[in-house]
């Protein structure tokens, strides 16, 4: 089964504009910066969160400390895949205990990466606040969850196929929709 | 990396692919040992059985504390305290153990091919925690994975077991183990305790051990199990302490970083001198800790998935 590509929403350049702005927004809503801490979810995340440290530090001059999480141990669907997904480690080396973490994600979608998410989080320590930034969010919530930083809105229909790749592991930067081509 | 199996018997039957991936797993999970709160949920609601019919302190507790670490519920039977005494059957016990559903049964047993045996009727995933002189797999993963720690690459490594190689269940993992992974492996000890036809599993012998230590990069001591040992294998155990004894002289032969491995329990002073045993180059403890870290990922292979 093979997949069509639908639309390039986004290449290099809109991917940089959308970062800059969600770090200026997270700079404007947290007055502490010695307080903040960011946070990737495997895969993607993590080179997200990156980034936004690295603008942060631009501007500010200042290293926030950057945290990876692998949420695989607090999915919720474990009966219904087969085999069993790869683990790889978390990798948060400071206390998360009253600190602001803002959790970055690629894709916003049903909103169970991001429940699973929470819980490891909060499993280990008890943060003042947790905000989320993703890239995309795509619609479709299945929980009640809603993202603090949006790179962009993207409207888009169950069947599609939202894709982020970033040149840290696909070579390069770019968002498309795709969608699985017809069986017969 | 992919895991498709059922139950966990032995060593033997597991590919090099596998192998990494329980390396690699238990990698992931030792992080959650050194958490604030030690516990994640993702074996939530499975059932294990811990049946033990011999005595254990690390394997059992170890499976014991890697369940609870994954939110799993386990129960621990002991065959002493149980109608095993009454003279009920292994069988009718694991018949009636199954009809609780458990979703795993992890067994020790003093019979070679155990928990083979039970495959043939269970439902449950069976793990060997050791059956009688043939396996004991999730030693074995957890001796390589604190070999890859400290030594990286296996394929270069000449490794040294000594001791009681032929009732050593941990011995024959390790074999199996190691050779799969390349590594060159010396046995060494008196020659009732290792027959030639160890050889077959394309390993050396050398019955000097002083021999058997040149350049050596990891050496293993294994205990005289003289609860297995009908008859006496060696004239006397001071005989066997002079000509096996790992000392610090003996050490001296080995790698100037050569790690010394013992799967306990210790006989301090017959087969490691106990200056060796806490000194610096012993790894025997990062091995209880790595057993933890093997032993969720085994657990989380087996039982993670769905519909097997």
């Amino acid at each position: 089964m093979g997949e069509k590509i639908k639309a390039k929403i986004m290449d290099a350049r809109k991917i940089k504009r959308a970062l800059n702005r969600i770090t200026m927004e997270i700079l404007e809503r947290n007055r502490d910066l010695n307080n903040v801490v960011i946070i990737g979810i495997r895969t993607r995340g993590v080179y997200l969160a990156q980034r936004i440290a690295e603008i942060i530090k631009e501007i500010e001059k200042i290293d926030i400390p950057v945290g990876i999480l692998d949420i695989t141990l607090y999915r919720d669907d474990f009966s219904a895949l087969h085999p069993q997904p790869v683990v790889k480690k978390t990798e948060i080396n400071f206390p998360v205990e009253n600190r602001d973490v803002v959790l970055v994600d690629d894709v916003l979608f049903t909103g169970r990466t991001v429940r699973a998410a929470m819980d490891s989080l909060i499993d280990l320590g008890r943060p003042k606040t947790i905000q989320l930034a993703v890239l995309i969010d795509r619609g479709h919530r299945e929980l009640p969850i809603r993202a603090d930083y949006v790179g962009k809105f993207l409207p888009t229909s169950r069947r599609e196929i939202v894709k982020v790749h970033l040149k840290e592991i696909d070579g390069q930067d770019e968002v498309l929709i795709t969608e699985p081509s017809e069986i017969q | 990396m992919a895991f498709n199996r059922k139950h966990l018997l032995g060593i033997k039957e597991l590919n090099k692919d596998e192998i990494m991936t329980i390396l690699d797993t238990a990698e992931s999970f030792r992080e959650i040992s050194v958490r604030e709160i030690k516990k994640v949920p993702t074996l939530r609601g499975k059932t294990i059985i811990n049946l033990f019919y011999e005595p254990s302190t690390r394997t059992r507790s170890s499976f014991e504390i890697a369940a609870k670490r994954l939110s799993a519920d386990i129960i621990n039977f002991n065959s002493s305290t149980s109608s095993v005494a009454k003279g009920e059957s292994l069988k009718d016990t694991i018949l009636n153990l199954e009809a609780m559903r458990p979703d795993a049964i992890i067994i020790r047993h003093p019979a070679s091919g155990t928990p083979y045996f039970l495959t043939t009727f269970c439902k449950s995933s069976v793990i060997n925690a050791g059956d009688g002189t043939h396996e004991h797999p999730t030693q074995a993963l957890l001796d390589a994975l604190t070999i890859k720690q400290e030594k990286g690459d296996f394929s270069k490594l000449k490794v040294v077991i000594a001791g009681d190689i032929l009732h050593s269940r941990v011995a024959k993992s390790n074999i199996f183990l190691l050779t799969k992974m390349g590594a060159k492996i010396v046995l060494s000890g008196p020659p009732p305790l290792v027959p030639v036809e160890f050889r077959e599993f394309g390993v050396e012998i050398d019955y000097n051990f002083d021999n058997a230590l040149k350049d050596a990069d990891v050496i293993m001591m294994l205990r005289i199990q003289r609860e297995r040992q009908g008859k006496n294998f060696f004239p006397s155990l001071r005989e066997y302490r002079n000509l096996y004894s790992l000392t610090p002289e003996r050490m001296e032969k080995a790698k100037k970083d050569a790690i010394i491995m013992h799967p306990g329990p210790i006989n301090r002073g017959i087969e490691l001198s106990a200056d060796l045993a806490d000194s610096s180059k012993s790894v025997i403890l990062k091995q209880v800790e790595n057993g933890i870290a093997v032993r969720m990922a085994i657990l989380y292979l087996l039982l993670g998935g769905g519909g097997k």
